[in-house]
């Protein structure tokens, strides 16, 4: 399995993703600049990711501007084959505006940019709690409540922001989103986006390896797998 | 001819503006309690070339629906003038 790593102007969690994924998750790691569009190196059964950071400067939008760009074009595409498609924080938003996922982000509810280790439980660890970075100004998930609860009937809700113990409470819910929601998925199980950052917690000399759980179990296990623990957390 | 179109996106009414939050607990601490809410969004002008009005509204309305606002979380008035 190949992953490719969108570089928009204005990303600056490119290179902790390609880093995360060829040295700690020993994976071959293509880096895809926004203005080229080829992905005919990629399968179906590959994996691309959309970084974190500020595409565009976050102009009009988080992620508004940035579903125009050449690549974003291929990446869609590339999704509707059935190609995995991952997104992490700007990359979640650019995959709500690309209409690639159902809702939006909205800015924090405490008015702030948030900066700090969270707690998240959800696909690969339904119980347990994993300790996750979040820097974010813009993650509060929003949908109308048809869309959330759709979301919930089809177990899509794949992480949700917890305490330390596991437990899904308003005051472990760290912007306001909506039903402690920190990521979901597509209905076809391919297209995965979050606001935490997997890829800042996957390396020894960090001190924090959970983000290894998270990248293992959502991109390169069976879908199946996925599906299962998107159950275990909507039951919890 | 170019008509120059404004456009107003706002958020939600229904959903919370930290934004405005903020602004209104400046006004508050200013002394301006009279004022109940306050709520920000966008003005946004295009120059748009069109035969008529209701041409270079339409316009201006299928660019907000497509890109200038996100119907998730905004709504959009346009004004030509």
């Amino acid at each position: 399995m190949k992953f490719g790593v969108v570089v928009f102007p204005g990303s600056n969690c490119d290179r902790d993703m390609q880093d995360a994924l060829q040295n700690d998750l020993n994976q071959e790691v293509i880096m895809l600049w926004h203005k080229e569009k080829d992905l005919t190196m990629f399968t179906t059964d590959d994996c691309i990711v959309l970084p974190g950071g500020f595409s565009y400067g976050d102009y009009l939008r988080c992620g508004a501007i940035a579903r125009f760009s050449p690549m974003m074009q291929s990446v869609i595409d590339f999704a509707n084959k059935g190609g995995k498609v991952l997104g992490v924080c700007n990359g979640f938003q650019v995959l709500c505006e690309a209409h690639l996922l159902p809702g939006v982000l909205l800015r924090n509810a405490n008015q702030q940019f948030i900066s700090k280790n969270i707690y998240i439980k959800g696909v690969g660890s339904p119980d347990q709690a994993l300790k996750i970075p979040i820097a974010h100004g813009e993650g509060r998930y929003y949908a109308d409540a048809n869309v959330l609860d759709e979301l919930e009937a089809n177990n899509q809700v794949i992480y949700r922001y917890c305490d330390e113990t596991g437990a899904v409470i308003p005051s472990a819910n760290p912007n306001g989103a909506t039903r402690n929601i920190a990521g979901i998925r597509n209905a076809n199980g391919n297209v995965f986006g979050m606001m935490p950052h997997p890829e800042r917690a996957t390396s020894d000399a960090l001190g924090n390896v959970d983000g290894r759980i998270i990248l293992n179990s959502l991109l390169m296990n069976a879908k199946t797998g996925a599906a299962r623990s998107a159950a275990a957390v909507a039951n919890a | 001819m170019t008509y120059n179109v404004q456009v107003t996106v706002m958020p939600l009414k229904e959903l919370l503006d930290p934004q405005g939050k903020a602004v209104m607990g400046g006004l508050q601490n200013l002394g301006l309690t009279t004022v109940q809410d306050v709520r920000i969004g966008k003005n946004i002008t295009l120059q748009v070339e069109a035969n008529n009005p209701e041409e270079a509204k339409k316009i201006a309305e299928e660019a907000s629906k497509k890109l200038l606002a996100n119907p998730v979380m905004e709504y959009f008035e346009v004004s030509v003038n």
